[in-house]
């Protein structure tokens, strides 16, 4: 059972925004809306959130993401459609039963903390465990095992305004997980951060997903931000969502102009990975094979070395061109053979491959986690890897240009 | 009654909002006198019991006490101006006149205080609420106040009673309005902050709301007392005992002599109570405080020297 499922949520404010709603599923369009003196900020969004996964929703402001995260745990009914938590309908719940809810699955960190300054940063973080109706030893004992989860120790006596941003986001970030609720939302919950200190919170919370398992909704208008975090990302653009995918999918091949001029400055290296570019690992041999099939291959392919697998396709090692020429009486390739040192996985960052692609002469060989052979990336591939974004750029340069402006 | 035309101008008929307020107020004081007197015996003799606290006291131990509580809110400059205005109010006579003001006032201004924060509370919670009260607020503070003196005289008679039901009337309104402003200020990711862990409404009312907007509300109380105090004296006139009753009679017997010392003694008075509810609202912390807080500092920072040592 998916963690969260929105269904055709919409959310239209002013005093007619059920008629609103009425022209929207009728397909008129935005600005009809607008016209009877509504405003819509969702438009029918529908998606899930599998367990464990980190969903996030990329948009500029005043696409509705906000509006929508806040949709999810309630804080905003949503004047048409409805949301699932584990099943359980959020939107129809009674006021008791949202609070329930709340108090036992869902958790929010927001953009600007939203600490209570009153106080002290140990019973901020307390404060999920207090509404639960946790005691209060044990609750405090909680509280300081999730800032210190949050790389935040020795601040549990001080106010929140004696702390920096980052220190304070933790305390919103431990805020959330000492509740121990399956469901994480965060609300631009870095955007407030310093570039420096938000990689660094972002790495952290890649750490802790790791580590606990959470179900995150992320919000944020920050495009690298999502690629780094989401396992999966949904597009939005005023008040609809143009398109879900994982990075990949949004990068190589996104659902309209809208969301290829948005990628068009991602740095792609960092989305894109080995597996995603990899060749089909044609100049193999078979490791049973001899030095005169290999020679054979190696002028068909116009290759000066070969990759040699095993039956199981289990990277055993490789051959150049000069030492099988020299040795090609030898019954096999035993003794002919030489080590490979450099290999990536699948999930490597293109960013990562120039390095070993620069320490070998062989396509970079792509490996899983039996050592076996999935393909091959030769240097060709690596930079044309790179092309594909500059093609894309000036296409749509001047649009591009503006829709950035505001971010 | 005739009807004489005095204005051929006129484009109204005459309605006579007069007439049936004085029939209102006939009604009100022949049907509800048990009411109002149940009412005014409450206040008269509270304001009684208060009034002899205070004048049966040692002036010694009220300008320590009052002193006291001025160091604490605010630090030892005010405390000694406050001992010393103390001391001229006694020997400008005015000591006994000055105690009943006080006593009227502080009663004034907790009912005052206590109807106008649950007032501003629902205020800020309900849209409706809001629509309704600000006009009645509004009727409150702009009525020249010797218009409801004279009621408050035949529902509560001469005294007392009748100068704190007129400065109650006269004082609120500020309180009501800056408690619904503090809690409608609180940030709302504050409030959703709240909500979003599963807080009741009265636990983000209480927990959240309300503390955050203390110093707003702790600024109404402010306003509730000075403004208590500045019609504590116009309420001299209805025979509220006090300092204002010194003025009222100083102007009648044009004693302009005895008139500045009963308004010096207030202006006292009134910058007492100002300075130091303002220093209870300001959210800093006192420095009573502040000195705890740096014997813990030296405190722990000696302890964490000595372990790291």
């Amino acid at each position: 059972m998916p963690a969260i499922q929105a269904h055709h949520l919409y959310k239209v404010f002013g005093k007619k925004a059920r008629e609103g709603v009425a022209l929207l599923e009728a397909g008129q369009s935005r600005e009809a809306v607008t016209r009877i003196g509504a405003t819509p900020a969702v438009i029918d969004a529908s998606f899930s959130v599998e367990e464990g996964e980190i969903f996030v929703v990329m948009g500029l402001s005043g696409s509705g993401k906000s509006t929508l995260i806040r949709m999810i745990n309630g804080l905003h009914p949503p004047t048409s459609g409805h949301v699932e938590i584990y099943g359980e309908n959020l939107t129809e719940a009674s006021p008791r039963n949202l609070r329930r809810i709340r108090r036992e699955r869902i958790s929010m960190v927001f953009q600007h903390f939203a600490l209570f300054p009153h106080r002290s940063v140990l019973d901020n973080a307390a404060y999920g465990l207090e509404t639960q109706g946790v005691g209060k030893a044990e609750r405090r004992e909680r509280a300081h095992e999730a800032l210190e989860l949050c790389g935040l120790t020795g601040w549990d006596n001080h106010k929140p305004d004696e702390l920096s941003g980052g220190m304070r986001q933790r305390v919103g970030l431990a805020r959330a997980l000492a509740a121990d609720t399956d469901i994480l939302l965060m609300d631009e919950a870095f955007s407030a951060l310093d570039p420096l200190i938000r990689r660094d919170m972002q790495d952290q919370l890649i750490e802790l997903q790791h580590k606990l398992g959470k179900t995150i909704l992320f919000i944020t208008h920050d495009l690298n931000e999502a690629m780094r975090l989401g396992d999966r990302i949904a597009m939005m653009r005023n008040g609809e969502i143009v398109q879900i995918g994982t990075a990949e999918e949004i990068l190589t091949d996104p659902a309209n102009d809208y969301v290829a001029q948005f990628v068009a400055d991602v740095d792609r290296t960092r989305v894109l990975t080995a597996g995603s570019i990899m060749e089909p690992p044609v100049a193999v041999l078979g490791g049973e094979q001899g030095p005169r099939a290999a020679h054979k291959l190696m002028r068909e392919q116009q290759q000066h070395g070969l990759y040699v697998v095993g039956r199981d396709r289990k990277l055993l090692g490789y051959v150049t061109e000069d030492d099988v020429s020299t040795n090609l009486a030898h019954p096999d390739l035993t003794g002919l053979m030489q080590q490979i040192t450099t290999t990536v996985s699948a999930s490597t960052p293109v960013a990562e491959l120039f390095t070993p692609s620069a320490e070998t002469t062989l396509p970079l060989p792509v490996i899983d986690d039996e050592q076996r052979l999935l393909g091959v990336i030769p240097t060709v591939t690596l930079l044309s890897a790179l092309g594909t974004r500059a093609e894309v750029a000036i296409d749509d340069a001047a649009p591009a240009q503006k829709e950035t402006t505001h971010v | 009654m005739s009807e004489p035309i005095l204005h051929p101008l006129n484009l109204m008929p005459r309605i006579h909002l007069g007439d049936g307020v004085n029939s209102a107020v006939d009604w009100l004081t022949t049907h509800w006198a048990p009411f109002f007197n149940g009412i005014g015996d409450g206040l008269n003799s509270v304001v009684e019991h208060l009034t002899n606290v205070l004048m049966n006291a040692p002036i010694v131990l009220i300008v320590i006490v009052l002193a006291a509580i001025a160091l604490i809110s605010r630090g030892i400059g005010t405390a000694v101006a406050a001992a010393v205005g103390l001391l001229l109010i006694d020997s400008f006579d005015e000591w006994g006149s000055a105690m009943q003001t006080l006593a009227l006032i502080v009663v004034a201004a907790v009912i005052a205080i206590v109807l106008a924060i649950p007032i501003g509370i629902v205020a800020a919670k309900s849209h409706v609420g809001s629509l309704v009260i600000r006009p009645v607020l509004d009727f409150m503070q702009t009525l020249p106040a010797y218009v409801y003196l004279l009621p408050a005289l035949f529902f509560f008679g001469l005294g007392a009673a009748a100068g704190v039901v007129a400065t109650i009337i006269f004082a609120l309104p500020p309180g009501v309005r800056l408690t619904e402003l503090g809690i409608r200020q609180v940030d709302v990711e504050m409030v959703e902050a709240g909500q979003s862990f599963g807080a009741t409404p009265s636990k983000v009312l209480f927990g959240v709301q309300i503390p955050l907007a203390m110093p707003t509300i702790m600024a109404g109380v402010n306003q509730v007392i000075m403004l208590a105090l500045s019609m504590v004296v116009i309420g001299g006139m209805v025979g509220a005992p006090g300092l204002g009753q010194d003025v009222t009679s100083a102007l009648t017997t044009l004693n302009i002599g005895q008139g500045a010392e009963a308004g010096v003694s207030v202006v006292f008075i009134a910058i007492y109570l100002d300075r130091v509810t303002a220093g209870i609202g300001r959210g800093e912390p006192s420095p009573i405080t502040k000195a705890i807080r740096f014997f813990q500092r030296q405190r722990a920072s000696a302890t964490a020297t000595a372990t790291a040592g």
